[in-house]
């Protein structure tokens, strides 16, 4: 089996979002990115398909040369061969449509990517790349297992999960729960020299348009302070919630 | 050509979240001098969509459609968009509108935008106002395409009433085979999901062990509200994984998110942002959720939840 996994590069969780050129830019200023969260758990995955059932594993970012240290970390946790699109994320389409070349090009039997981005939060290029690619999609996905060409997969649905049987070539748009927390894996010294000599291909882009343009960043106005309620008095909570909050 | 809105519905009973994209569709319509046509399935009183802006429902019916299928369902808005010309699709942000959105963007060659939060800016150019960094942050983004995508967050456009009516239309479109299969739905019907609750009631580490839940449970049950909780709470196993919200789990976008025993990490805070009125319990003055929050109790949770409890209850039995 053929496996690609897509890695969105990402500011760490406890990254202050700030912006410059007159909010139209993000600050990347001290800012340390790092592996988006969704795609930890699919690679950490995707080494169990390697190791239990024999699979090749290549990762794969669309992004300028700032990434490499990213993928990097992936091959150090694991990964074959290393695939940078040379050009920037400029928004969901763009990306899946240069993951889509990558993804007909290298013939990969299962993509493994995230539900979501934290950057972003698009929710949309394992989507998109499947219907390009004509693959069958699965997302929010919390368990795969691979059996052939055949798939079985749970979705996490509003308020439950769903498991259904699907093929390859597939899509998925993974999350936690794929591999549980603590399995996922960390470089260890021998990944990260192992890591230096593993190929890092730089491919250089297709042709494919943004669908979508940011003209502007804000940042959430800024909070009142908080209202205290006194620990004997819970009625005001009650009363409060009603007739100022209006949310009971 | 009209805005066309996906109206999402469970066991034949439109959801909500329909009653909310079918509203902020009408906003757009007005905003572009046209109507809103509103597509269901298997849907029970989709009249009803007239009263929030909905003209035109075009209503299919199939038995084999009550389980939703991404694909199919693409297949399905695709058709209608088509014969309505629809320059404008709305959906919403529910993990069934988040799964179909991009099948349905690649089919007809549209722009998406997902988590937006306001009617747009501008429709020429079309410009909509969402969040990113997940609730850290809000990018204004214009779409460029002709037909573009709008996916809505939960409550934050509400409900308006136009008091209008729709003519339904039964509409079957031609369904393709799908290679997903589901086998089967594992889903409490008694409890209300954190992606449709109004009101969540979410637990932290301060619980101590998940022996505790049954308050949080049962101020869940008096408020009507959907239970969730902290990450390291679902990773101990203490509650299910889909319990878990903030940046790396569900995110929130309640009115009303109470929070006991929860510290307010940054990881936290940025998944539950987007809710309206936030509630912190905590025994820690300190606790960052303070800042964060609207309305603060500095106590033991195990003295302040039972009495909330019974607050509540006595203010239900005389609001009854
Ligand atoms: C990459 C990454 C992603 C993450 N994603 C998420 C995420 O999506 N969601 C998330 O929640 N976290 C996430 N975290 C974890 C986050 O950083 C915090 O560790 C976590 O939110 C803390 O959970 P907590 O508030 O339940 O526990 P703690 O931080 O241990 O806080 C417990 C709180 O309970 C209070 N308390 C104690 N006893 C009582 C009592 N009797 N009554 C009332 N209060 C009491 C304490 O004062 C304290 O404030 C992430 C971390 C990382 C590194
Ligand atoms: N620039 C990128 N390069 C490679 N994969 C990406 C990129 N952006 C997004 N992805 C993948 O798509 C998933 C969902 O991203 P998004 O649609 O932006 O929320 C991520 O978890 C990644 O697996």
């Amino acid at each position: 089996m053929k496996i690609l996994v897509c890695i969105s590069h990402v500011p760490d969780t406890t990254s202050k979002i700030n912006f410059t050129d007159g909010d139209t830019k993000f600050d990347t200023n001290g800012v340390q990115y790092v592996i988006n969260p969704n795609d930890e758990f699919g690679l950490t995955r995707a080494m169990w398909f390697k190791e239990k059932q024999g699979a090749s594993v290549d990762v794969v970012n669309v992004g300028g040369a700032e990434t490499e240290p990213t993928l990097r970390k992936a091959l150090a946790i694991g990964a074959d061969t290393a695939i940078r699109v040379n050009t920037p994320a400029t928004d969901g389409y763009a990306v899946a449509k240069q993951l889509a070349k990558v993804v007909n090009d290298g013939g990969y039997d299962l993509v493994i990517a995230g539900r979501e981005s934290i950057d972003y939060n698009g929710t949309m290029v394992p989507g998109m790349l499947a219907a390009m690619v004509n693959a069958n999609f699965v997302t929010n996905c919390i368990s795969l297992e691979v059996d052939g060409t055949n798939a079985k997969a749970v979705r996490e649905i509003d308020g439950g999960k769903e498991t259904v049987s699907t093929s390859l070539p597939l899509v998925i748009g993974g999350q936690k729960g794929l591999v549980e927390e603590s399995d996922l894996r960390i470089p260890n010294m021998r990944g990260i020299m192992m890591a230096r000599k593993k190929p890092l291909n730089v491919v250089e882009p297709t042709d494919a348009n943004a669908e979508t343009k940011v003209v502007s960043f804000e940042k959430p106005a800024p909070k009142g302070a908080v209202k205290l309620v006194d620990a004997d008095n819970i009625d005001e909570l009650v009363n409060l919630l009603h007739n100022e909050a209006k949310v009971i | 050509m009209s805005i066309l809105v996906y109206t999402e519905s469970e066991n034949g009973k439109l959801k909500k979240a329909a009653l909310e994209v079918v509203s902020y569709a009408k906003a757009v319509a007005d905003q572009m001098g046209t109507t809103v046509t509103a597509v269901a399935v298997n849907a029970d009183n989709t009249e009803t969509l007239g009263n929030y802006g909905a003209s035109k429902v075009l209503l299919v019916k199939d038995e084999s459609l009550n389980v939703f299928n991404a694909q199919k369902y693409a297949a399905i808005l695709e058709g209608a968009a088509k014969t309505e010309g629809a320059k404008v699709v709305v959906v919403s942000a529910s993990a069934n509108s988040k799964y179909v959105a991009p099948l349905l963007a690649v089919g007809l060659d549209a722009g998406y935008v997902s988590n937006v939060v306001e009617a747009p800016s501008s429709v020429s150019p079309f410009t909509v106002k969402h969040s990113a960094f997940t609730n850290k942050a809000f990018a204004n983004t214009e779409i460029t395409t002709e037909v573009k995508i709008v996916g809505i967050s939960n409550n934050s456009f509400g409900l308006v009433e136009s008091g209008g009516s729709a003519s339904v239309e039964d509409f079957s479109p031609s369904i393709p085979d799908s290679g997903v299969t589901v086998e089967s739905v594992d889903k409490a019907t008694d409890k209300v999901s954190i992606a449709d609750a109004e009101i969540v009631v979410s637990g932290g580490r301060g619980l101590k062990g998940p022996e505790n839940w049954g308050m949080i449970e049962e101020l869940a049950e008096v408020l009507g509200a959907a239970t969730a909780c902290s990450k390291p709470v679902s990773d101990l196993g203490w509650r299910p994984h889909g319990e878990h919200v903030g940046q790396t789990g569900k995110p929130v976008a309640s009115n009303l998110y109470i929070a006991v025993g929860i510290s307010g990490a940054i990881q936290h805070l940025a998944g539950i942002n987007s809710s309206k009125v936030k509630v912190v319990i905590n025994t820690d003055p300190e606790a960052p959720f303070f800042k964060a929050a609207d309305y603060g109790v500095v106590g033991d949770a195990f003295e302040v939840v039972p009495k909330l409890i019974e607050k509540l209850k006595a203010f239900k039995a005389a609001n009854a």
